[in-house]
């Protein structure tokens, strides 16, 4: 009979290389799930957002109904949000998406609102002058100077999602949140932790590299520093 | 067939589970899951302030870690709830009941109320505070008479922020074992009951609301300073 191995993973420890040699595959599965349902939130949640803001920049009466709206929908906790969802959508990616949608949403519409009405009255009179119609004016001067903000929100609702979509493991589709929710049910230390440390990272290096985008589209940013 | 599609069907369900008085009674029941809640929010709400206003009162009187007191509510954003709750978990504190769910709830709560206030208290007026000094106030004055009066739209301001996050966090905390309404959703879940973690959905998101509705009252019947 062969003894019982002792390694790190018998002992239970916290921090065990075995652990990420052994179940690499599950962790890069979990780790890709993480990366989709993040993605696919805040990239619809984008597509959607710009369009509301733009309305309710253009009509003042829309402003006021959008942002209580907003307001709601972020005040209500993601575990409730999801379960609100149930019937509509099943136990499916799909539910932990939508609802990931609603919260980058809302995030969004507020940011990239605060960064059109920050846009200088001035500077919209300037272009006017100069012959530019309401939809140049909105693409070429207003779109790209709410940028800033717009990023700002981006980067507030990445890093968001990232972190809610754990609790999309109710559903069976929390990317790096299931493996969470199953070492919590068998005492797994070094599966939680990992996944733990991993979720962090990813919402790290997607903030930076927001960053990093935000830095090559805004140049003028820099030169009026300079 | 049913005339109303699915969704109507389960939320009718869900609208009997929630008039349904057995569903209220009990140790599993709605009274003793909102009581739970609310005990959670209020003593974990009043714990987050005694720990972050001091400091950051006083880091704001003196003008120093400013940037600690900001980034951490960045840093807080990037850190999953239900990770905390499950690390809390694992560990020794794990042994005491509701600990780690404790525990984490004032590690979300402090964050927002830290850098409100800290920046409520950096926003006060440079003028106004150098006339108190030349007023002849000393510091505890001017602390307690000039900066924290005009911080605290900025102070209550994180205080809201931070009881509704208390609210969604310990909802996730039903995911971990800990009690409060959550329990009913993930009960449900359990016993692949759609109408009850609808109901249980509903009950979360009304109190939620409703803690979001008692700060929006309060500020709109708080005197308003300088109005006289």
């Amino acid at each position: 009979m062969t003894a019982p191995p002792d390694d790190c993973l018998a002992r239970n420890e916290w921090i065990c290389g075995e652990y990420l040699s052994t179940r690499r595959d599950i962790l890069l599965d979990a780790v890709g799930q993480h990366l989709q349902l993040t993605a696919f939130s805040v990239l619809i949640g984008l597509a959607l957002a710009v369009p509301l803001a733009v309305l309710a920049r253009r009509w003042g009466w829309a402003a006021g109904p959008v942002l209580a709206l907003t307001t709601v929908l972020y005040t209500i906790p993601s575990l409730a949000m999801f379960s609100l969802l149930l019937p509509a959508y099943g136990l499916s990616a799909a539910l932990v998406v939508a609802g990931l949608v609603l919260y980058s949403l809302t995030l969004l519409v507020r940011n990239i609102l605060a960064g059109l009405r920050a846009v200088p009255e001035e500077t919209r009179q300037a272009a006017r002058g100069m012959g530019y119609g309401p939809i140049r004016l909105l693409l070429t001067v207003e779109l790209p100077l709410a940028l800033p903000a717009a990023m700002a929100g981006l980067r507030i609702a990445t890093v968001s999602a990232v972190s809610l979509a754990t609790v999309g493991a109710i559903v069976g589709f929390g990317g790096l949140g299931n493996l969470i929710y199953s070492g919590m049910n068998t005492f797994f230390k070094a599966q939680v932790l990992t996944a733990s440390v991993l979720c962090v990272l990813i919402a790290v290096v997607a903030d930076l590299l927001l960053l990093g985008v935000q830095w090559l589209i805004t140049p003028w940013t820099r030169a009026a520093r300079a | 067939m049913d005339p109303g599609g699915p969704g109507v069907n389960t939320l009718a369900d869900a609208w009997d589970w929630l008039t349904d008085s057995a569903n209220w009674a009990g140790d599993a029941g709605v009274w003793h899951r909102l009581t739970q809640h609310l005990v959670l929010t209020v003593v974990c709400l009043v714990i987050s302030c005694l720990i972050a206003l001091p400091v950051a009162l006083v880091l704001g009187h003196l003008g120093k870690g400013g940037a600690l007191a900001v980034n951490i509510s960045n840093v807080g954003r990037a850190i999953p709830t239900f990770a905390v709750l499950v690390l809390l978990l694992l560990t020794p504190i794990g042994k005491w009941g509701e600990g780690p769910t404790v525990v984490a709830l004032v590690l979300f709560a402090v964050p927002p109320l830290l850098t409100n206030a800290y920046v409520g208290m950096r926003e006060v007026d440079r003028d106004v505070v150098r006339a108190s000094r030349g007023m002849g106030m000393t510091g505890r004055q001017m602390l307690w008479q000039v900066e924290v009066p005009l911080a605290m739209p900025m102070i209550l301001n994180g205080v809201r922020i931070a009881a509704v996050q208390l609210v969604a966090t310990a909802t996730i905390a039903a995911l971990a074992g800990g009690g409060g309404l959550g329990r009913i959703i993930t009960a449900g879940f359990n016993l692949a009951s759609t109408p009850q973690v609808v109901a249980g959905a509903v009950l979360v998101a009304v109190f939620a609301l409703l803690v979001e509705a008692v700060f929006e009252v309060a500020e709109r019947l708080a005197p308003k300073r300088g109005a006289r």
